[in-house]
């Protein structure tokens, strides 16, 4: 047993993040939240770097890895709140044309909602009668549709949880860098033990559900996935709004990133095994214990 | 990343469960929790079953991930835990094996091994719990000896000790942390009282010490003399890495328990509790999981690392948190001590404020971890 990361990992962990801060940085994070519609320049360029057919076989195209190495590469896409419909496109690769490649964009149902369904080339799922909603993360359009989609999607659900994982990262590190350098009564707030205890709980919840989202990612189980669903939406909501209290003020304007993480985290914990579901899974599996 | 065991760590694991197969129905009944002189003996009896079976010293040497098979495979069993053996096994003994001399090692460590003696703490004292670099017991050099005067608090199994891995102030001019030193105190020496303390849980779990000029050989310090915070670092860093690993699979086989239950009394059909049941049972797959990323990583590096904060803190509020819902589950019933989890409701409090309160574990992790500044004093 060696539960921590292999070089080759850490690579490509690394060469995502690279790319992402290259190609989606501040700017073009603005001008997303701008009603920029979806950057097919930029999901092309995903598609390149093998995000959607990391778990395609070599032999179909592919970039042959598993769960662990996918779950690393949405990490980061949720570390930099990279908008678009992230994992169906992802599952739909080898299922439907161009999808591997970012050339086609697939969203899919869930939950009683459908995201960026008017700049989806391919629908995987029911969706006649969507009606569009003035959705509350602006970088993520969304349709109210008719529900009872399945919801047999753990590898949506494990996706999407290693999205909030990431985003629960960034959280943190933005606390505690605005922490550092915001001075008050003569010093960095951040040696203050009430603000300095808000960041450390928000340091706690996200390695908790780091290693909830890697280890079922490397088991693939579940009941494990569900569980690691339930404590990454935890920890995506629960750190961006301490991370909004840290930043006092400022906190509560458009112009911090903090809402944009919320307001996401928020729609990520609706979709794909929301929490009543995730909670339900987890007892279920308690009274099958033995 | 991977989960799997090696073919070796296996045939590790068959090789112990068969042998806890065979020597677990031999063991004597478990003494009274009151009865101390009864205890000692189950403990170091025990341990020195381990011994005899060449387990007595997979905490120290071992892979680290031998040590979790270990941990699980005895708590899956029911076999005993360290109880009395706590302290010797799990803080003085690594730090002696880390930072002894040869001599020093040779002269306490294979009694620990064997369950021949049984340490305890004198850390903690009434005036420094938490700002433990703030203690005052002083040690003044005599000849060949310190002469210890002070007092020491929340001194676990100090009634049946046979060693006190004690920290004494050696320097009383130096800053805090500078003029402290690591001793070796023998519990018999002359000028030693022993005043057991009644923990709310009602039982005499720990107690206070009074030293009133106790002779320590200079000999018996571990490490340089004014270096012992230093040392008493690395102490608490098993403390907080490892120490609770076989506890965390005895949480898990509760909470299957607990669930039983509430299935059985019908408090399985109302949804809030069933789904606070349901959130315990990723919190805990999770933690076992943490282990197993701070012990790998443990591995690599080979001291644990500060990640045993990061543990500490969110175990010790979902052990808390479990023996609640268990008290859900049981209604009025948790009111009855005579209960099953009505006493581990009432100790788990101290997990909270025990081996570095939530409020230090916070501030370890925000300065250590994340590089927030020091608090201002």
């Amino acid at each position: 047993m060696h539960f921590q990361l292999t070089s080759e990992q850490r690579d490509l962990r690394d060469s995502i993040r690279t790319l992402l801060a290259r190609r989606f940085g501040r700017e073009a994070l603005w001008a997303a939240v701008g009603g920029g519609g979806l950057d097919r320049e930029l999901w092309r360029a995903l598609g390149a770097a093998g995000f959607f057919a990391l778990r395609l076989p070599e032999e179909a195209g592919g970039v042959g890895l598993g769960l662990p190495e996918a779950v690393l590469v949405f990490e980061e896409a949720g570390r930099a709140l990279l908008p678009g419909p992230l994992v169906a496109t992802h599952l739909a690769a080898g299922y439907v044309g161009g999808a591997a490649e970012g050339e086609t964009v697939v969203t899919a149902p869930d939950g009683g909602l459908v995201e960026w369904l008017a700049a989806a080339d391919v629908v995987r799922g029911e969706v006649t009668g969507a009606e569009p909603i003035r959705s509350v993360d602006p970088l993520t359009p969304l349709h109210r549709v008719a529900r009872g989609s399945a919801d047999g999607g753990f590898e949506a659900a494990l996706l999407t949880a290693a999205e909030q994982l990431g985003s629960a990262g960034r959280s943190t590190a933005t606390a505690v860098q605005h922490a550092r350098e915001r001075i008050q009564f003569g010093r960095p707030i951040g040696a203050f033990q009430a603000v300095k205890h808000l960041c450390a709980g928000m340091l706690v919840r996200t390695e908790v559900a780091r290693v909830a989202v890697y280890a079922a990612a490397v088991t693939g189980d579940p009941v494990e996935i569900a569980g690691a669903k339930l404590l990454a939406d935890e920890a995506a909501v629960e750190c961006a709004r301490d991370c909004l209290q840290v930043h006092g003020g400022m906190g509560f304007t458009w112009e911090a990133e903090v809402h944009l993480h919320l307001k996401r985290a928020w729609l990520r914990r609706e979709r794909w095994l929301p929490t009543a579901r995730a909670l339900e899974l987890q007892a279920a599996a308690l009274a099958e214990a033995p | 990343m991977d989960l799997a065991s090696t073919p070796e760590e296996e045939e590790f694991r068959a090789r112990l469960t068969e042998w806890l197969a065979g020597v677990l129905p031999a063991l004597p009944p478990r003494p009274d929790p009151l009865d101390w002189p009864g205890r000692r003996a189950y403990d170091t009896g025990w341990q020195r079953r381990l011994y005899d079976a060449g387990y007595a010293q997979v905490h120290w040497d071992a892979s680290p991930a031998r040590r979790l098979i270990f941990l699980e495979e005895t708590e899956r069993a029911g076999a005993p835990y360290v109880g009395a053996n706590f302290v010797g096994l799990l803080h003085a003994g690594p730090t002696i094996a880390a930072e002894g001399t040869a001599g020093q090692r040779d002269r306490w460590l294979e009694p620990v091994l064997r369950g021949d003696e049984v340490w305890c703490q004198g850390f903690s004292e009434p005036d420094a719990g938490s700002d433990l670099a703030s203690l005052r017991t002083r040690a003044v050099r005599d000849g060949d000896a310190y002469v210890v005067t002070g007092a020491k608090i929340w001194t676990s199994h100090a009634e049946i000790a046979d060693w006190c891995e004690l920290l004494v102030r050696t320097d009383p001019d130096a800053p805090p942390h500078r003029g402290i030193s690591w001793l070796a105190m023998p519990m018999d020496a002359p000028g030693i009282t022993v005043r057991p303390l009644r923990t709310l849980a009602g039982s005499a779990e720990f107690a206070q010490l009074f030293l009133d000029g106790v002779r320590v050989p200079v000999a018996n310090r571990v490490g340089a003399e004014n270096d012992g915070w230093r040392v008493t670092m690395v102490t608490l860093s098993y403390e907080r890495g490892t120490a609770f690993v076989g506890e965390v699979v005895a949480c898990r086989r509760t909470l299957a328990e607990v669930a039983r239950e509430s299935r059985k009394n019908g408090s399985w059909d109302d949804p809030v509790l069933r789904r606070r049941l349901g959130a315990l049972h990723a919190e805990f797959t999770a933690l076992w999981r943490l282990i197993q990323w701070n012990v790998s990583e443990a591995g690599a590096t080979g001291v644990p690392g500060v990640g045993g904060s990061v543990f500490k803190l969110r175990y010790s509020h979902a052990r808390q948190d479990l023996y609640e819902a268990a008290a859900a589950v049981l209604g009025p019933d948790a009111l009855d001590l005579d209960r099953p989890w009505s006493l581990d409701r009432l100790s788990s409090l101290s997990y909270t404020i025990a081996a570095g309160t939530s409020q230090i574990q916070r501030n370890i992790v925000a300065e250590r971890i994340l590089g927030l500044p020091k608090e201002p004093r």
